[in-house]
């Protein structure tokens, strides 16, 4: 027999599910129970474009580090899906847990040797407990839930607690989940010892909140003074509208006569949602929509015009594995390319790259200061890892004295004291022109917008000379973005080192503790985490700092790495691929892996770890 | 005639409205459209119905998408902001335009390729919101900018300037509206002046989405004999089943009318739609009997023409939303912005 895995505070638990069972509830309030015992977690839905029977796995990261990423493997498997049952038991760590419903004997052969197994009657116990179906198949999860609090060591009070304030607004149900998880408790308890994997209370989590990125995001909108929203339900984006509009109702609403400071159209496809995005935009309101990469692709045609007609607008972009419908329920940074040249022609739009939930929120409002200020498209790429899936992140912050910046707006006051307004005339050397708004003035300072070449005074030309300054201006503005884009972020080694690494978005959790290990086994690399494209100067003097700079990202073709090539005129053999695109969240084991033997060191285990 | 810039001058004794506004400030630049065009009829037309409703030409915003038909926003209300989008997508930016501000006056002007064939479903879900918006389709059944092919509201058995018979059925934009639950539906003809611009004046004075269909006989592509879009084959076929009057405000009742004969409909701005019947037993406020009355005229070849429905109660996209009055682009940072101790709660709640 292999030695049990001992670990307190430390492991990772992956429930297998069946979709629609109800266990989505029970596994979330596992993770808080935790959670409220102070210590760090990191929780991630991996589910099927389903909405009833497929498999669904809810992976849970304990980590009394702190660390945030996946870590890779599994410590404790509770296998509730026999449809999934072989690749769930061959998934455990030697040495691991399996946790399983013994209500049907099972051949021995159906297990592994070298894993410790722990089943609980769970069918049995239920039924004999309960005999509406509608009771037994939702209390089913929070008898497993009882019997893991034994097992593992969480506090029973903290779930008791959780279960009341979760049914809060249906008091009849929780003395029966109440007693559904001492059931479960009981009998583990009376029949099983507890678990080499145990929680014991800590003081890491601190006033710090868990939250999904596309709910920060819409958060993020709502304080940036988002107030047109048109959108098109699309996995995983979804929920980002839906959090606005659940925002909206209880923060926008004129206290007094009761009426919406916001207008959400679901519209009739993704090309709609962008037109009313860019009409609002035109017109001076703060608008947005949210939407994956087949919705982009969709949008194309309206990306276009926001940057010629240089037209305000915000899109949320949650990618998810392409092409064509690709992997629609898995994650992916795989739209960067065709987000940052959409359109037809020379185009390049202004991306922003949050990292987490937490940059969701802060960019989230950003981008519509950026929008009004460069007047131009805005991407904000979020992705399914992020933008699904609840973080353990600090506290959204606001400060109470910023004003929406609303950029270059020409008004009456300005146009009546003599003002030349050109609405494609470059006034201050920025690139970026001043506009008005319909109806500004009775007779000064109306044009006609439009998609087609146009002198600086917004007249119709096709003139080759017109056309070619009018284009010259535009990537001038583009120059501008660079020094109003969120700023990379810097961390150095601790020693002196020829070798950096970029990397942006969601795999940021797994790189932070890549490179603490890789730092403890003393190989230094030196990270920079890209914010926002067009990247900054210092973006390259970063890469001609280092001999070699590994490029991170989670796509096929090295998006990233292709952007900084050709933005940056690179040599493209400094640049060092390293890729995770299998659609799970790129792991801190396989980064660890692939950047030492980049770095020659070549004793590093767990290569080949994105196929898991 | 397009090099010529078009003079300033005026005659000092041409009349102003009630803003003092002359006609001559509705225009926009001079077209450049084919002599002869219907879509400069139309234009005309809406710069004298804006002229005769005391529009402040700086009130309206026109939007288009892409054609010959969209073009035309710049050859009226140089003083009114426009924007000339994308082909089919005029509804979409229109409703997101009209979300910013509802103060505004909104007219789209389409064609039939841009409505009919790309932007159906843009124009279908604009009708069935109900956004506040006179939307007019200059119908030629041609492809004009790309010379002469078939559009999608070209009828069946009809014959390209090439000679080519038409096989597809013919889309009828009235039909749709009324059936997606558009407010106000007229159909007119580039060359009825007289009775276009009553319609124009009542479309942009309804609350909601107003829709016009106007045959605009395309000179270069479709006015040959086989085509149901010429100026001889609407002439012929037009069939108008009540004529209009539009009323501002409390302006007196000068015109006298036969008892009996005369339908008054009282619009949400304060102007009154005076409808004279011309097709006995045509009521304009019943959209199940205009409907049917169409589908049996369409049948016999009839182009029927006029103020075809109106709802006299209707409602448009903001009340659905229940927006505030103001408009949202002029909504302070204070008023959109919670602030931190909001943010403090929620931020309480996600522990």
């Amino acid at each position: 027999m292999t030695r049990q895995i001992q670990a307190v505070n430390d492991f990772v638990v992956k429930f297998a599910n069946v979709n629609g069972s109800g266990s989505a509830s029970a596994n979330g309030l596992f993770v808080k129970a935790i959670l409220r015992m102070g210590v760090a977690v990191a929780a991630r839905n991996i589910f099927p474009s389903n909405i009833q029977g497929l498999p669904t796995w809810y992976e849970i990261r304990v980590s009394g580090n702190g660390w945030l990423g996946r870590r890779g493997g599994v410590d404790l498997m509770v296998a509730m899906n026999p449809q999934t049952w072989e690749r769930d038991i061959a998934e455990i760590d030697s040495g691991g847990y399996l946790f399983y419903d013994s209500t049907k004997p099972m051949p021995a052969s159906k297990f592994r040797e070298d894993i410790t197994v722990v089943g609980i009657p769970l069918t049995a116990l239920c039924n004999a407990a309960y005999v509406e179906p509608s009771k037994r198949k939702v209390l089913k999860n929070i008898i497993y839930l009882g019997a893991l609090t034994y097992l593992l060591g969480i506090e029973p009070e903290v779930v008791e607690t959780l279960l009341a304030e979760e049914y809060a607004s249906k008091p009849a149900l929780i003395p029966a989940n109440i007693e559904a998880m001492s059931i479960g408790f009981n009998h583990a308890k009376a029949n099983l010892k507890p678990l080499g994997l145990q929680l014991k209370r800590a003081d890491a989590v601190g006033d710090r909140i868990f939250v999904d990125g596309n709910t920060a995001a819409a958060l993020g909108a709502v304080y940036g003074g988002a107030t047109v929203c048109a959108w098109y339900p699309i996995t995983p984006s979804t929920s980002l509208a839906e959090g606005f509009i659940d925002y909206c109702k209880k923060l926008r609403h004129d206290p007094e006569t009761g009426a919406a400071r916001y207008a959400i159209v679901q519209a009739e496809d993704e090309i709609a949602s962008i037109g009313i995005v860019v009409g609002a935009g035109w017109n001076g309101s703060r608008a947005f929509t949210c939407t994956s990469g087949p919705g982009v692709s969709l949008m194309q045609e309206f990306i276009g015009l926001s940057y010629f007609a240089e037209i305000p607008a915000v899109i949320f972009d949650v990618q998810r594995g392409g092409p064509s419908t690709g992997m629609p329920t898995r994650t992916q940074q795989s739209d960067i390319l065709s987000a940052a040249y959409a359109s037809h022609g020379d185009t390049k739009h202004v991306l922003l790259l949050p990292e987490g939930p937490g940059e969701c929120f802060e960019f989230g409002a950003q981008a519509f200061d950026l929008a009004d200020r460069l007047q131009t498209m805005i991407f904000v790429m979020l992705d399914l890892d992020m933008g699904m899936n609840e973080w353990l992140i600090d506290p959204f912050k606001w400060d109470d004295g910023k004003v929406l910046d609303h950029g270059k707006v020409m008004t009456a006051g300005m146009l009546e004291a003599g003002a030349d307004f050109g609405r494609y005339k470059d006034v201050d050397g920025d690139g970026i022109p001043w506009r008005t708004l319909p109806a500004t003035h009775p007779s000064k300072g109306a044009y006609f917008t439009r998609g087609t070449s146009r002198d600086p005074y917004a007249r119709y030309s096709e003139e080759g000379a017109v056309y070619v300054d009018n284009m010259e201006r535009l990537l001038r503005k583009f120059e501008t973005a660079k020094s109003l884009v969120p700023a990379p972020v810097l961390k150095k080694a601790s020693k002196q080192t020829a070798y950096g690494v970029i990397y942006y978005g969601s795999t940021s959790p797994a790189m932070d503790e890549a490179l603490a290990t890789l730092e403890a086994r003393g190989l230094q690399v030196d990270a920079m985490r890209v914010r926002a494209f067009p990247f900054p100067g210092e973006v390259f003097d970063f890469i001609a700092g280092h001999e070699l700079v590994f490029v991170v990202e989670q796509n096929r073709d090295a998006q990233l790495r292709a952007l900084l090539i050709n933005e940056g005129g690179v040599d493209p053999a400094r640049l060092v691929k390293v890729l995770n695109y299998d659609g799970s969240p790129i792991t801190a084991r396989f980064i660890q892996a692939e950047l030492a033997k980049g770095m020659g060191a070549v004793d590093v285990n767990a290569a080949g770890e994105m196929a898991q | 005639m397009t090099y010529i810039v078009k003079p300033q001058f005026h005659h000092p004794s041409l009349s102003t409205n009630k803003l003092g506004f002359t006609r001559r400030d509705y225009e926009g630049r001079v077209s450049t459209l084919c002599a002869g065009c219907g879509h400069d009829s139309i234009s005309a037309a809406i710069v004298q119905a804006c002229f005769e409703i005391d529009l402040e030409p700086h009130r309206l915003a026109k939007l288009s998408g892409i054609g010959c038909s969209s073009k035309t926003p710049d050859y009226f209300l140089s003083a009114s902001h426009g924007f000339n989008t994308v082909h089919g997508r005029m509804p979409s930016v229109l409703t997101g335009a009209n979300l910013a501000n509802r103060e505004l006056i909104y007219l789209g002007v389409s064609g039939d390729g841009d409505s009919a064939s790309i932007g159906l479903g843009q124009f279908a879900h604009a009708m069935r919101r109900g956004v506040n918006m006179a939307y007019i389709v200059e119908n030629n059944g041609v492809y004009g900018l790309t010379k002469g092919q078939f559009s999608a509201t070209a009828d069946k058995g009809s014959k390209s300037k090439k000679g080519v018979v038409n096989s597809d059925s013919g889309i009828d934009l009235v039909a749709l509206a009324l059936q997606l639950g558009a407010t106000f539906v007229g159909r007119s003809f580039s060359g009825d002046k007289d009775q276009l611009v009553p319609l124009i004046k009542a479309a942009l004075t309804h609350k909601g989405a107003a829709f016009i269909d106007v045959l605009s006989p395309c000179i270069a592509f479709n006015n040959h004999k086989g085509s149901t879009k010429s100026f001889d084959w609407v002439r012929e076929h037009n069939e108008a089943v009540n004529k209009l009057d539009v009323l501002l405000g409390r302006s007196p009742i000068t015109t006298s009318y036969e008892p009996g004969s005369l339908v008054e409909v009282a619009q949400h701005d304060g102007s009154t739609l005076m409808l004279r019947k011309v097709a006995h037993d045509y009521d304009a406020t019943d959209r199940v009997k205009a409907m049917t009355y169409l589908q049996e005229r369409q049948a016999v070849g009839e182009i029927v023409t006029g103020l075809l429905y109106v709802d006299p109660e209707s409602e448009d996209l903001h009340d659905a939303l229940n927006t505030v009055h103001r408009p949202l682009n002029a909504l302070s940072g204070a008023e959109l912005t919670p602030g931190s101790a909001a943010l403090d709660k929620i931020n309480a709640a996600l522990r």
